[in-house]
């Protein structure tokens, strides 16, 4: 408590004290999100075996799949981390190749995301079919779209570099979308093990 | 193109339908042309709408307040009528009206009333309690508001376009569902409360951060003021329990909607879980509702009783075990639903093991006021009100908190009575408290004393009035939410409840009144000062209304009472040895755009308009990037316009020299 100086009461303004206060607030928000998908976790563990007449966790999953999905997300965090390391080495253009692999990781994600929702829809296991699959799409769809959100995120602040270059507030916006990304990585840890894996194993 | 929106959704129908729409109609409209007439669009608009000053936006979150109190206060006079004279007939309001009314009822007072007042008290008062000029997040603050305000925008327009919900404020399914409820009524409160919920969601962020990290540099936090301690707390509530609301809406959305299975009947649902998820926001946002209003108490008696606080310890960590405690206590709103015994028993000890710190806050103010020289301003009657009146809500609490009998005693006017017994003088009691305290701090002059004394009378005898007999009539076996009834022997007691309700209507319009005579007489009551109850907080060392910035020189804080202690050490006015130039958020519309399309959204999901959900998506998304690109959001207010504002104060000061007490002559 004793690193306060006069500025952080005073001047609000781009300063490294106020991206300091930015960042609090968005470990804040992530906490926040953090809560909503541990509640789209309980509601799925309490539902898992409501599965009516659809199918069984094990008669959808494909662990292969998932695993490839998997893949993607997990290596889109590390090409993220890149991406922010050369925004703190100031290296403009590999900052954004970076953000563009990312983007790219991030599209395969969603592409077999989206192809597994549709096979499952189409043969009948729709979020309509049973609690269990309602549990199952709304968590995972919701981190689906959590990572879309985060790839447009990630559109904005490629514009954002090349058109203002690495200035402060745009690295500690990167910085704070980096979080947003790695924080997605996390649930889908947690998807993968708790949605998926004792799906297939069961 | 316009989903399932149609002429018949418009109220002609029923003619008591109708006239509560062409009120809500020809208000909005008088409103409208009143300020067209007026010209001061412009004004409004780039002095208050997009006005990024937490003081500012303190003031609408109350207006936005006082006006949901009387919408919602008008809903409780129909059911106390209506019970008064439905013994075996059908009164006045059909069954499905009088169940839209007891629903609007609750979802207003809580969502609309209750939550925009305590958030209007913390955006006024909290930042200057810490010595800061601005909250952590200003433009959030805005976004905070506007979203609150389109909340409570979609509640009222359900009572001109279509009907609202008839599934109570806490929408239990599988009644709620579309099966059972397949109207709007239900997907406006969805709406609403999701709505308004990321709003407080991010109002908890906001003040969590401006606590942590904005404090006047020497301020330690067991130094910050009482009020400051249960913002905090109510801010960190906001933050963990919100969410789950949101959650848990949604979900009520997509059973209704998209027809899935969470919580309906056939295919797997578990509507238990409901009522898990929904308490789990529910329970702490009780404390949410409370923690602020015992933030006030404790301000006003300090105040009031000219001491410092009795205890700050201690009801600092009253405060915050209660926070804790909130998170544990859910399943109390539902012992009758079928969980054992012993998990029953669990939840019953720690609802009652609450009663312990609240306890101890209660002891707390009564030593503060032990030996002082009490001065009885409004703020302390009510103060004084609450005391004595709380602590027989608590009582019944305690009482409902044991299982056995809970079983008795749910789902009856017992309960009815009880929640009222703690809200009103828990947290209606302390926001009146607040607004009488801080009145002339936000404006610059004081309130009428007469009225707000009359106000107080008026509204704690209506209040005893209307709720001691719900207590007799549920032990006599009366159900909640009846809008007719055979039994001959409840209807004195509901006659007179209902006289009660008549009580808190005077009581309602003596606050009109002492607001109208204190507008009026506005030049006579000014402020000068700053400080007109000679207190001892932050808030009161600015000037009555604060300068833009607040404080042009960060203060220095040595003790609790930091503005006590620096008129004891005779520093509290000493003019800065040279000024700096500030930084202030620039004023921005995107806030109150955010706000209108989150209104757009949830009506145009309310009627099934689905290309207008789409713009309205799109729209959030260009306000967020829009404002996310934006480098230059602040300006700066030079040295010298601080320099010779802050001279002419003290000139001001001089010329009426600061007397202790002198409001009071």
């Amino acid at each position: 408590m004793s690193t306060y100086s006069p500025k952080t009461t005073g001047s609000p303004g781009p300063t490294e004290e106020t991206l300091d206060i930015r960042d609090l607030g968005f470990w804040l928000y992530l906490m926040t999100d953090a809560i909503i998908f541990s509640l789209l976790f309980a509601t799925y563990v309490v539902m898992f075996q409501n599965t009516a007449t659809g199918p069984l966790p094990i008669d959808v999953f494909d662990i292969k799949h998932v695993f490839a999905e998997t893949m993607f997300l997990l290596f889109s965090s590390v090409t993220f981390g890149f991406a922010s390391l050369a925004s703190v080495r100031e290296h403009k253009s590999q900052a954004v190749f970076w953000l563009i692999v990312t983007i790219v990781l991030g599209l395969g994600f969603i592409s077999l995301e989206v192809i597994e929702f549709i096979g499952m829809i189409e043969s009948g296991a729709g979020p309509q079919t049973s609690g269990f699959l309602t549990a199952f799409f709304t968590l995972v769809g919701t981190h689906g779209a959590h990572v879309s959100l985060g790839m447009i995120g990630i559109m904005v602040m490629i514009f954002q570099i090349l058109i203002k270059g690495l200035t402060s507030p745009v690295k500690s916006r990167l910085h704070r979308l980096g979080m947003f990304w790695h924080f997605l990585d996390i649930v889908w840890i947690g998807i993968f093990s708790i949605v998926y894996m004792p799906g297939w194993l069961i | 193109m316009l989903g399932r929106l149609g002429f018949d959704s418009l109220p002609f129908y029923s003619a008591i339908a109708f006239g509560g729409a062409s009120i809500t109609v020809l208000g909005g409209l008088a409103v409208f042309l009143l300020v067209t007439y007026f010209g001061k669009w412009r004004y409004f608009w780039d002095e208050w709408l997009t006005s990024l000053d937490h003081k500012r936006i303190g003031i609408m979150y109350i207006a936005l307040a006082l006006v949901m109190l009387v919408r919602g206060f008008v809903d409780a006079l129909m059911m106390r009528s209506q019970q008064a004279i439905a013994l075996n007939n059908d009164g006045y309001l059909a069954p499905e009206h009088f169940d839209q009314v007891f629903s609007s009822h609750g979802t207003i007072m809580i969502f609309f009333m209750a939550m925009p007042f305590l958030t209007g008290l913390i955006n006024i008062v909290v930042p200057q309690q810490l010595g800061a000029r601005d909250v952590a997040f200003p433009f959030m603050n805005s976004i905070s508001l506007w979203l609150t305000a389109a909340g409570a925008a979609l509640v009222m327009v359900s009572l001109v376009i279509g009907k609202f919900s008839t599934a109570g404020w806490t929408g239990y399914p599988p009644y709620s569902g579309a099966e059972y409820s397949p109207g709007v009524g239900v997907d406006y409160w969805i709406w609403a409360l999701l709505v308004s919920g990321v709003g407080s969601t991010m109002t908890g962020i906001n003040f969590v951060v401006t606590i942590i990290k904005c404090r006047a540099p020497k301020m330690r936090l067991m130094q910050m003021p009482l009020f400051t301690w249960t913002t905090l707390c109510t801010s960190l509530l906001m933050a963990f329990a919100f969410p789950a609301l949101t959650v848990v809406a949604a979900m009520l959305g997509l059973d209704r909607i998209l027809g899935f299975h969470f919580f309906t009947n056939d295919a797997g649902g578990n509507m238990m879980n409901y009522a898990n998820l929904i308490w789990i926001w529910g329970h702490p946002e009780v404390y949410i509702l409370i923690l602020p209003a015992f933030g006030v108490f404790s301000e006003v008696t300090a105040t009031f009783s000219q001491k410092r606080l009795f205890g700050y310890r201690s009801l600092v960590y009253a405060t915050a075990v209660i926070t804790i405690l909130s998170f544990t206590v859910w399943l109390h709103h539902f012992f009758t639903m079928g969980s054992s015994p012993n998990v029953n028993a669990v939840f019953g000890i720690a609802t009652m093991i609450i009663a312990v710190p609240t306890g101890v806050k209660i002891f707390d103010w009564v030593f503060t006021m032990y030996k002082g020289r009490i001065i009885f301003h409004p703020a302390m009657l009510f103060t004084i009100g609450f005391l004595i009146t709380f602590v027989l809500g608590g009582v019944s609490g305690v009482l409902l908190a044991i299982p056995p009998a809970d079983f008795l005693m749910h789902n009856s006017t017992f309960l009815v009575a009880h929640f009222h017994n703690v809200l009103i003088p828990g947290a209606v009691f302390g926001y009146f408290a607040g607004f009488q305290y801080w009145f002339p701090k936000a404006t610059g002059f004081t309130l009428d004393r007469a009225w707000g004394v009359r106000s107080f009378w008026f509204w704690i005898i209506g209040f005893y009035l209307a709720f001691m007999p719900l207590y007799a009539l549920g032990f006599m076996g009366m159900s909640r939410r009846m809008e007719r009834y055979e039994m001959a022997e409840w209807q004195p007691f509901l006659i007179l409840a209902a006289v009660g309700a008549l009580s808190v209507l005077i009581g309602i319009f003596c606050q009109g009144m002492q607001l109208y005579v204190s507008i009026r007489d506005r030049e006579k009551n000014k402020d000068i000062t700053g400080d007109p109850y000679n207190a001892r907080t932050l808030e009161w060392q600015t000037s009555s209304p604060p300068a833009e910035y607040n404080f042009a020189k960060v203060p220095d804080v040595q003790d609790i009472d930091a503005f006590w202690d620096m008129k004891q050490r005779g520093v509290a006015y000493a003019p800065a040895r040279e000024y700096e130039d500030i930084h202030l958020p620039r004023n921005t519309g995107i806030g109150v755009f955010l706000g209108g399309l989150g209104f757009l959204v949830g009506f145009a999901v309310t009627w099934y308009i689905w290309w207008l959900v789409a713009l309205g998506f799109l729209g959030v998304l260009a306000c967020l990037i829009t404002r996310s690109s934006q480098d230059h959001t602040y300006e700066i207010i030079p040295a010298a316009e601080i320099e010779a504002h802050e001279k002419a104060r003290i000139k001001a000061l001089e010329a009426h020299k600061p007397t202790p007490g002198d409001f009071w002559s």
